[in-house]
């Protein structure tokens, strides 16, 4: 069944303090060479049916109204295929 | 006066308030998040506390509650309307305020007596105070950091629409160290910090937040939102 993948990260411009603490970490667990950390969230979306262009519409509302904060996130949307 | 407290899954401060608002000389009114009512309140705070858990992100869920479909229509027509700490969180999400709050830059929930400016006494929440009135109250967030765009921030600077400033210190890393703001109209009114916690010398730090619910019946009397 496809699904519909909302992800939405924080904007460039704003400060992510989990993605801070996510970066703090990593040396210390021995992971070295991360520049940066940027933590975002990942929605999975599963609908009865297809994924028509209407329901890929209605998706993009969704984000676009609740799922993201369009003053602090950006969000893309878009259809997966799983197994 | 009858000033609305609501409540939602996840408030913590509503009791607070509702205690904050019969101090202030008025009657306090329980709302709920559920009901599509808000009992002929004058006014209404939106408390403290992590309304749905925060789930989301702070006020996002809350935002769309039932309550909040009236909540958001009375401030339009000029309804007073107080929100603190995830109250605040609720009316940036809402849009009923500019900007937004995110996590603490230093990442730790900071609880302090916090000392603030008022720069505009001119809204129906601080009509009490004098311009400039420097307070302390009590100031309890984790995700308290506001944040807006530069030409938003210059806005609201320009419109003399930050409500309070941070002084001393800045607690969360807010944007120009901004702790309150308000709509152009200046009957909403969002505040980081708690003024209902300090309204009595016995649990609070002094009682400078009373103002907040004393000045409603101060701008009620000279029509400031009339």
């Amino acid at each position: 069944m496809p699904r519909v993948v909302v992800d939405v990260m924080p904007k460039p411009e704003i400060l992510d303090p989990q993605g801070k603490a996510v970066h703090g970490a990593l040396p210390r667990l021995g992971f070295a060479g991360v520049s940066d950390v940027r933590q975002g969230k990942r929605f999975e979306l599963t609908f009865e049916g297809e994924i028509t262009a209407e329901i890929l519409a209605e998706a993009e509302k969704m984000a676009e109204t609740f799922l993201a904060n369009t003053v602090i996130e950006n969000f893309t949307v878009r259809v997966e295929e799983t197994d | 006066m009858k000033i609305g407290v609501v409540t939602f899954p996840g408030t913590l401060d509503d009791v607070d308030a509702q205690r904050a608002v019969r101090i202030g000389g008025h009657e306090a009114v329980a709302l709920w998040h559920g009901d599509h009512d808000l009992r002929g309140v004058d006014a209404v705070v939106l408390p403290g506390g992590f309304s749905y858990g925060d789930y989301l992100r702070c006020g996002a869920i809350s935002r769309f509650s039932p309550v909040m479909v009236e909540v958001i229509e009375a401030a339009h027509k000029g309804m007073p309307v107080l929100g603190i700490c995830n109250g605040f969180q609720i009316l940036c999400e809402s849009h009923l305020l500019p900007g937004a709050l995110i996590r603490n830059d230093h990442r730790k929930f900071v609880c302090r007596d916090q000392r603030l400016r008022i720069e505009n006494n001119r809204t129906a929440w601080t009509s009490a105070y004098e311009e400039n009135a420097e307070i302390t109250i009590v100031l309890k967030n984790g995700e308290g950091g506001f944040v807006a765009d530069e030409p938003t921030l210059d806005r609201l600077e320009g419109e003399g629409r930050v409500v309070a400033r941070y002084l001393e210190v800045n607690p969360n890393g807010s944007a120009r160290d901004i702790a309150g703001i308000t709509n152009e109209r200046g009957n909403v009114v969002g505040l980081m910090p708690h003024p209902e916690h300090s309204v009595e010398e016995l649990t609070g730090a002094g009682t400078d937040g009373v103002g907040f619910f004393t000045s409603f019946a101060v701008a009620a009397a000279e029509k400031v939102f009339a």
